[in-house]
C-alpha cells in the first residue's frame, strides 16, 4: 500500500535545466553577497584603531555603574530581537518593523531548513549511503508549513504598512530636504530610489512568493493535508473561486516561481551593496554602542587635533555610518534643526557615509546625493571638518543628545561632531564670542573674563561664612560652575542653596578663586588642550582641599566630573544639587512642603540624558506639595534649551527661533505657573525666552532650589 | 618681505590692580600679566600679510611675567621665530621710552621691513611705542593703523583720525606702525597648537645691555579714582529730565 | 617774550577738533604761570585765524597737502615749529594726530612726554600731569622737570569753552617745505566716514532701546529722536532677536563692544550680556521704569521716567 507522505516535490515541474540555472544563479548570487560583505567588513577593519581598541568595551573600573551601561551581548540580543528602540518612540512604525522583521527572519529560516534538507541531508546521504533521506515530510512538514505561512503573513502585513507609510506619509522625518542648503543646490533622489526599491522589492517578493504557494496548492488538486498550508492553501482556494483551474495555476506557477526566485535572489544579492545593508549593519552596531563614548569623549586621533578626513574614522563609526536607515527621527528631534539652524544629525551621518563610501570605492546603490559641483559629500579631497561638512553645522550642535538617545540603530553623533570640532578649533575657524569665551576661560579660567579672584563674590551678604574646603575638612565640596558663580542672576540662587544647605547643617565648602570652569563643554566644543589644562588646575584645586564628595550645581560640570574626571584621577562620589535637596528629603531632615504650586519641569540635558537622574529632582518637587505637570517632551525626550557644547558662547542670531522659545511655548501650552529648572544655563537660557514669548507675567522660572527653601525655610531665611 | 611684530605683557585690566608700597607702580607679586590686546592685532596683522605673500614673521618681546605664553601662542599661530629680550629687570615696570630703546638695539642687528606694534598700552605713561621706536631708529611711523596694504616695496597705511575718517598714507620701508585693529580679530591658537609650540620650538634670547637715560615724568604716586557708586536718579516731569539729559549731552559736545 | 606753550592744532579736515581748544584754555593757564606766550600751530592757512583769540601767536605751516594727511609730514613740519621758537612745553591730544606726533617728536628733542593727561598744572618750575593709566582704573600723579616737556591730553578731558575766544593772535608762517620734501611718507587721500551702513561702534552718541520698547511700531519714536540727535539707534539682544532692527545694531556680548561718549539706555534693563557690550561708555543715561535694573548699577544718570513720556520731550528739544 502506498502510503500518503505528507510532503510536496521540491522543484516540481522544473527541469533538470531549470534546476541547474537555479543552482548557477544561487551560486552567482551567494558569491555576489559575500563579497560585497567582506569588503564592507574590510573597510571596517581598516578603520582607525584608537588605543584600546575593543569592538565590545571591557567594564572598566572606572565606569560608574548606574551610567555606564555597555550593553551586554544578551542584552543587546533583546534589544536588537525585540526592536525595542525602534518602537519605543514610534509604536506603530516599530511594530510594523517588528512584523517585517520576525517574518522575514521566519521566511529566512524556512528557506534554510528546506536547503538544509534538500541541498545538504539530501545530497550527502546520497553520496554515502544511497538513498536520498528527507526529514521534509509527515507531521514537520505540516509544522513547517504552518508556522512559516504565519512567519509569511506578519512579514507580509509589517511590509505593506511600512511600504504604505512611505507611499503616503507626509511626516516631516521622511522628507530628505537638507537642513543646511548648498549653494549649488542639490538632489537626493537617488536616496529617494532606493527607499523605494528597497520596499517595493520586499512586498513584491511576499507576493510573489505565496502567490505561487496557492498556485502549487491549486494545481496539485488541494491535498487535503496542505490545509496545514493554511495562508497557501486560502490563496489557491482564492485562485479556485476566480476560475483559475489546476491546469492554469500549473502554468501560471511555472512562470511565476521564476519570477519570485529571480526576484529573491537579486534580493540577497542587493543586501550588502544598498540601503538593505542596514538589516546587518544596524543589529551589529547596536550590539558595539556605548553610550559611555557621549558621557565620556574619546580622544582625538593621534595625529590630528581632530577628524580630517575619513581615514580617521574607526571601525566602529564606519559601521555606524552604515547602520543609518534615514529614519530621520533625529532629524526631527534635533533641537537645532528645528531651530533653524544648518545641522542635521542625519544630514551629517549621510554626508560623511557618501564621503567616506566614495572614498573607500564601496559606494552603497542609490544612496548617493548629487549635486551640481562637487561640494559637501561630494568633495572628496575636502576637510571633513568646515568642507565636507560646512563650520556652521558643526557650530550648530547643542550637544543634546537628543539624536543618540533616539537613534534606533545606536549611531553615536555626538562623539563624531566633537572630533569635526576639534579640527575646526585646530584651525581656529570658530565665532568670534566662542573664541573670545575660551581665551577668557584660558586666562581667568571662567567663559565671563572676570577675575578668579571675583568666582566667591557671590557669598558676599550672606549671614554666615562659606567654608574653604582648602583649610578646613568639609563632607560635600561644593563645585558651582561660571554661571552660578558670576551670572548676577544665578548668583541669588546660589545663595539660596547655600542658606538651604547651611540650615540643614550640610558641611560643604568651597573651592573659592581656585575653581576653574569644570570644562565639560570646552571640551565639547572641541578645545581638548584647553579642557585638559582646566582638569589639571581642578585636580589640583581638589588635591589642596578635603572633601568627601563633590557636589555642583551645573549638569555639565557634573557629568564632566562624574564620566571623564575619573581617568584624570578624580576618585570621589559626584552628585548634583537635587539629589542633595531630595536626600534631605527623604532622610526626614527636612519635612515635606505644602505650596500647592502648578508647575512643570524641564530635565536637562546633561542631568537626564546624559546621567539618567530624572527621579530626584521629581521626588523633590513632588515632596515640596507642588502639582507636577509633564510637558510632552520630557525625561528621555526632553528638549534642549540650545546652550549645551559651548552654544552659549556663539552667536545665535542665526536660528529662526531659539530652542528656549520653542521649549516656553510647549510649556506654555501646559496649565502650569512655574518652570522649574536645575540648571543654571537653563534659568538663564529660559528667563530670557519668557520674555521674548512675552508670558514673564504668566510663567515663572524658577529654581528647584527657589521652590524648596520657599517650602521648608522661615521667611526670615529666605529674604537672603 | 622681514616683519617684526613688537609684543609684550601687561597687567590684566580684569584683576583688581594694588598699588605698591611706595605707591608708584602697581602691586606686580598678585597680578597676572596678559599680552597686551593691541600687540595681539599687530600680530593678526603681520599673520594676515605672511598668508598672503611670503614674508616672515619674527616677533619679538621683553621679558616679562608670563611672556613665554605670549611668544609661545605666537609660534603657535604662525610666526617663525620669537625672540626675547632680557637685561633688565624683568619684575619692574620697563617705561616706554626704554622699552623701545630696548627694541631698536635688538633691531639694530636685524634686517626687517616693517615693525607692528600695538597702537597702545595701558601704562603707556611716557608715550606710545610706534612712534618713538620710529623716531629712535630715524624710520618713518604712523599710529592708530586700521588698514595695510604692501605691495612690491611700497606701504600704504589707513589710520583711523576720529570721527570716521580714514586717512590713508605711503611710507617708506622699513617704517613702524602701531596698529589699532587688523583686518579680522585675532586668530585663535587651540591650547595644543600652543604646546605643541613649546614641544617643538624654541624662543630665543638675546640680552640687550643698555644704560637708559632719557627723560621721563616721575611718579609721584598711583591711585584708583573716587568710585562712583550706582546712577544719579534724575527726578522731577518728563519735560525736566528731558532738559537734564540735553544739557548732560550739550556739555559733551554732542548736540 | 619767549613761547611757553605751543599747542599743536589738529586740524586734518573740516573744523579744528575741539581738543585743540581744549588745550588752548589750558595752554594760557600754563603759559601765564611760566611767564611765556601762548602759541597755536595749524597746519594750512585757515583764514579763521580768529578763533585762536586766547593765543599770543599763531603758526601756519604751509605747503602741507590739505587733502590728505600723513604721519611723516605732519611730524617734519610741526618738528620745524618747535625747533624754530623752542617752547618749554607741548600740548598736543592722545588722538591720533597727537599720538603720531608726541612719542616721535619727544624723542628727537630728547624730551620728557606724558601721555593720557587728563589734568596738567604749573607748580613752580615743574609740571605736574594727572595721567589715565590701566584704562582708568588708577590715576598717576608725575611731575616733569626737564624743558621742553610734551604732553598728551586725552580729548574731553579739559574744559573746552574756555579756549574759545575771539581775537587776533599775530600771525606766522612757516614754510616747512624742505623738511617735507626730506621726509619719508606722503599722504593720498582723505576717507569721509560711510554714511551708508550703520557703524555703532564709532559713533559718539548712541540711542540704544531695549525690550521695555515693546513692539516694532514704537520703535519709530526712538528712530525719530536718534534722527534728530543724529546718532545712530542701536538695541539689546531682545529687540534685534525679534527682528526689529537688524544684528548691526546689537549692543552686547554677542554683538558689538561700543564705546560712546553718551550712551542713552532705553528700556534696557541690563541683562549682564548687555551691559558687556556698553560698560566702558564715558557716560551712561538710562530710563527704566524698574527701579531695581541692573543697567542703573552701571549708569551714571538715571530716571525711572516711563520712556514713551521721555521720548517725544527729548526729540522737541533737540529737533526744536
Amino acid at each position: 500500500m502506498l502510503a500518503i507522505i505528507e510532503t510536496r516535490k521540491i522543484f516540481a515541474g522544473e527541469t533538470e535545466v531549470a534546476k541547474i540555472v537555479f543552482y548557477v544563479l544561487a551560486l552567482i548570487v551567494l558569491v555576489i553577497f559575500f563579497v560585497g560583505v567582506i569588503r564592507r567588513l574590510v573597510v571596517y577593519n581598516r578603520g582607525r584603531r584608537a588605543p584600546n581598541f575593543a569592538w565590545l568595551r571591557r567594564r572598566d573600573p572606572r565606569d560608574v555603574p548606574e551610567v555606564s551601561e555597555r550593553p551586554t551581548v544578551p542584552s543587546s540580543l533583546v534589544t536588537i530581537a525585540t526592536n525595542q528602540t525602534i518602537i519605543k518612540t514610534k509604536h506603530k512604525v516599530g511594530v510594523s518593523h517588528w512584523l517585517l522583521f520576525w517574518g522575514f527572519i521566519g521566511l529566512f529560516l524556512a528557506t534554510s531548513i528546506l536547503s538544509l534538507d534538500y541541498d545538504v541531508l539530501g545530497n550527502a546521504s546520497r553520496i554515502i549511503t544511497g538513498h536520498t533521506y528527507s526529514f521534509f515530510q509527515g507531521p514537520f512538514y505540516l509544522a513547517y508549513n504552518a508556522v512559516f505561512d504565519f512567519a509569511g503573513l506578519l512579514a507580509l502585513v509589517g511590509t505593506v504598512l511600512l511600504a504604505s507609510r512611505r507611499w503616503f506619509s507626509k511626516e516631516p522625518q521622511l522628507d530628505y530636504t537638507r537642513a543646511q542648503k548648498p549653494e549649488s543646490g542639490y538632489s537626493r533622489a537617488r536616496i529617494v530610489i532606493g527607499d523605494h526599491v528597497f520596499v517595493s522589492g520586499l512586498l513584491l517578493i511576499l507576493v510573489t512568493g505565496l502567490l505561487i504557494q496557492g498556485l502549487r496548492i491549486d494545481g496539485e488538486h488541494f491535498p487535503s493535508f496542505e490545509q496545514w498550508t493554511w495562508l497557501g492553501y486560502l490563496i489557491g482556494k482564492g485562485f479556485a473561486g476566480l476560475g483559475v483551474g489546476a491546469a492554469a495555476a500549473r502554468a501560471v506557477h511555472a512562470w511565476l516561481w521564476w519570477v519570485h526566485v529571480g526576484l529573491a535572489l537579486a534580493f540577497v544579492a542587493y543586501i550588502p551593496w544598498s540601503k538593505a545593508w542596514h538589516m546587518l549593519a544596524s543589529p551589529a552596531n547596536l550590539a558595539v554602542r556605548d553610550f559611555s563614548n557621549v558621557r565620556r569623549l574619546p580622544q582625538p586621533p593621534a595625529d590630528n587635533a581632530g577628524y580630517r578626513s575619513v581615514d580617521d574614522l574607526t571601525p566602529k563609526e564606519l559601521l555606524g555610518l552604515d547602520s543609518c536607515t534615514k529614519c530621520g527621527r533625529c532629524h526631527v528631534v534635533c533641537p537645532a534643526r528645528t531651530g533653524g539652524a544648518p545641522l542635521s544629525p542625519r544630514d551629517l551621518i549621510l554626508d560623511l557615509r557618501q564621503l567616506a563610501d566614495h572614498k573607500h570605492g564601496i559606494p552603497l546603490l542609490f544612496d548617493t546625493e548629487t549635486r551640481p559641483s562637487p561640494t559637501g559629500p561630494m568633495n572628496e579631497d575636502g576637510c571633513l571638518a568646515g568642507e565636507v561638512v560646512v563650520g556652521e553645522t558643526l557650530w550648530s550642535c547643542t550637544t543634546c543628545m537628543a539624536c543618540v538617545e533616539i537613534c534606533p540603530v545606536g549611531i553615536e553623533h555626538v562623539p563624531l561632531i566633537v572630533q569635526l570640532r576639534r579640527t575646526l578649533v585646530d584651525q581656529g575657524a570658530m565665532d568670534p564670542t566662542l573664541q573670545s569665551a575660551l581665551q577668557n576661560i584660558a586666562t581667568q579660567g571662567n567663559s565671563f573674563g572676570k577675575s578668579s579672584r571675583m568666582r566667591a563674590r557671590w557669598t558676599k551678604g550672606l549671614d554666615f561664612p562659606i567654608v574653604d574646603a582648602r583649610t578646613q575638612h568639609v563632607e560635600y565640596l561644593w563645585f558651582l560652575g561660571d554661571f552660578a558663580s558670576f551670572d548676577e542672576r544665578l548668583m541669588d540662587i546660589s545663595r539660596t542653596l547655600a542658606t538651604v544647605l547651611h540650615a540643614n547643617g550640610i558641611s560643604f565648602g568651597i573651592l573659592f578663586e581656585e575653581e576653574r570652569n569644570a570644562g565639560n563643554d570646552v571640551r565639547r566644543v572641541g578645545e581638548e588642550g584647553l579642557f585638559e589644562m582646566l582638569v589639571e588646575q581642578n585636580m589640583n584645586a581638589f588635591a589642596k582641599a578635603s572633601f568627601d564628595k563633590i557636589f555642583t550645581t551645573d549638569p555639565h560640570s557634573f557629568n564632566t566630573l562624574r564620566n571623564e574626571y575619573p581617568a584624570f584621577g578624580l576618585d570621589r562620589p559626584v552628585l548634583h544639587y537635587s539629589e542633595l535637596l531630595a536626600k534631605l528629603l527623604f532622610t526626614g531632615k527636612v519635612a515635606p512642603g505644602n505650596l500647592m504650586r502648578k508647575v512643570t519641569y524641564h530635565d536637562p540635558c546633561y542631568l537626564g540624558r546624559y546621567n539618567r537622574i530624572f527621579e530626584a529632582p521629581r521626588a523633590v518637587i513632588s515632596a515640596l506639595g507642588c502639582d507636577l505637570v509633564e510637558m510632552p517632551r520630557h525625561g528621555v525626550n526632553s528638549f534642549c534649551c540650545g546652550a549645551g557644547g559651548g552654544r552659549i558662547w556663539m552667536d545665535d542670531s542665526v536660528l529662526d527661533e531659539r530652542p528656549s522659545v520653542n521649549r516656553i511655548k510647549e510649556a506654555s501650552t501646559l496649565d502650569v505657573d512655574y518652570f522649574v529648572v536645575a540648571c543654571p544655563k537653563d534659568y538663564a537660557m529660559f528667563s530670557d525666552a519668557v520674555k521674548t514669548v512675552g508670558i514673564e507675567d504668566k510663567l515663572k522660572v524658577v529654581d528647584i532650589v527657589e521652590l524648596f527653601a520657599e517650602a521648608t525655610l522661615s521667611s526670615a531665611l529666605v529674604d537672603v | 618681505m622681514h616683519i617684526v611684530v613688537a609684543m609684550r605683557q601687561l597687567a590684566d585690566l580684569v584683576e583688581e590692580l594694588e598699588v605698591n608700597g611706595d605707591g608708584t607702580d602697581i602691586d606686580r607679586d598678585f597680578v597676572k600679566f596678559v599680552s597686551n590686546e593691541w600687540d595681539e592685532a599687530a600680530l593678526e596683522e603681520a599673520l594676515t600679510i605672511k598668508d598672503e605673500s611670503a614674508a616672515s614673521v619674527t616677533v619679538v618681546a621683553l621679558d616679562e611675567p608670563d611672556v613665554d605664553q605670549t611668544l609661545y601662542a605666537a609660534l603657535a599661530k604662525g610666526a617663525d621665530r620669537a625672540v626675547k629680550l632680557t637685561g633688565h629687570d624683568p619684575s619692574a615696570w620697563v617705561r616706554t621710552r626704554e622699552r623701545a630703546q630696548r627694541i631698536a638695539s635688538f633691531l639694530a642687528h636685524e634686517e626687517f621691513d616693517l615693525v607692528l606694534t600695538g597702537v597702545q598700552a595701558a601704562d603707556d605713561l611716557d608715550g606710545q611705542l610706534a612712534g618713538i621706536l620710529g623716531s629712535t631708529l630715524d624710520i618713518p611711523h604712523a599710529a592708530v593703523v586700521v588698514g595695510v596694504e604692501l605691495t612690491g616695496s611700497s606701504l600704504r597705511v589707513a589710520q583711523e583720525l576720529g570721527g570716521g575718517l580714514v586717512g590713508v598714507s605711503e611710507l617708506e620701508l622699513p617704517a613702524v606702525l602701531g596698529v589699532q585693529a587688523a583686518r579680522q580679530a585675532p586668530r585663535y591658537a587651540s591650547i595644543t597648537r600652543i604646546r605643541q609650540a613649546m614641544q617643538t620650538q624654541k624662543i630665543e634670547e638675546q640680552e640687550v645691555s643698555l644704560e637708559v637715560t632719557t627723560p621721563q615724568v616721575t611718579v609721584r604716586r598711583l591711585y584708583p579714582p573716587e568710585k562712583q557708586g550706582g546712577a544719579t536718579m534724575l527726578t522731577g516731569s518728563a519735560k525736566d529730565v528731558a532738559t537734564e539729559i540735553v544739557n548732560i549731552l550739550r556739555s559733551k559736545g554732542l548736540v | 617774550m619767549a613761547i611757553a606753550v605751543l599747542v599743536v592744532g589738529e586740524r586734518v579736515a573740516g573744523e579744528s577738533p575741539d581738543v585743540t581748544f581744549e588745550l588752548l584754555g589750558r595752554g594760557r593757564e600754563l603759559a601765564d604761570a611760566l611767564s611765556g606766550e601762548l602759541a597755536v600751530v595749524v597746519v594750512n592757512d585757515l583764514d579763521e585765524g580768529a578763533q585762536f583769540g586766547i593765543a599770543d601767536v599763531l603758526y601756519v605751516v604751509d605747503g602741507m597737502d590739505s587733502a590728505s594727511y600723513s604721519a611723516p609730514q605732519w611730524e617734519a613740519a610741526i618738528g620745524a615749529v618747535i625747533q624754530r621758537v623752542s617752547p618749554q612745553v607741548v600740548l598736543v591730544s592722545t588722538g591720533t594726530v597727537g599720538i603720531d606726533l608726541a612719542g616721535a617728536l619727544a624723542t628727537k628733542f630728547n624730551a620728557p612726554l606724558a601721555s593720557y593727561v587728563i589734568d596738567v598744572t604749573a607748580q613752580g618750575d615743574k609740571l605736574v600731569v594727572t595721567s589715565q593709566l590701566y584704562g582708568g582704573k588708577l590715576l598717576s600723579e608725575g611731575e616733569i622737570d626737564a624743558f621742553p616737556a610734551f604732553v598728551s591730553v586725552l580729548p574731553g578731558s579739559l574744559p573746552v569753552e574756555k579756549g574759545r575766544a575771539q581775537g587776533s593772535p599775530r600771525v606766522e608762517h612757516i614754510d616747512a617745505g624742505d623738511q617735507l620734501r626730506l621726509s619719508k611718507g606722503r599722504g593720498t587721500e582723505l576717507r569721509e566716514p560711510d554714511t551708508s551702513g550703520v557703524d555703532i561702534t564709532s559713533a559718539a552718541l548712541l540711542v540704544s532701546v531695549g525690550r521695555g520698547i515693546g513692539s516694532k511700531e514704537n520703535l519709530e519714536l526712538v528712530a525719530e529722536l536718534a534722527e534728530a540727535m543724529k546718532a545712530p539707534l542701536s538695541a539689546s539682544r531682545p529687540v534685534i532677536d525679534q527682528g526689529w532692527l537688524p544684528k548691526p545694531h546689537q549692543v552686547g556680548k554677542s554683538g558689538k563692544k561700543v564705546k560712546p561718549t553718551v550712551y542713552l539706555a532705553f528700556g534696557i534693563s541690563g541683562a549682564p550680556e548687555h551691559l558687556e557690550g556698553m560698560r566702558s561708555a564715558e557716560t551712561i543715561i538710562a530710563c527704566n521704569t524698574d527701579p531695581s535694573a541692573p543697567i542703573f548699577e552701571v549708569a551714571h544718570y538715571g530716571t525711572t521716567l516711563d520712556l514713551f513720556d521721555l521720548v517725544p520731550e527729548l526729540t522737541d528739544i533737540v529737533g526744536g
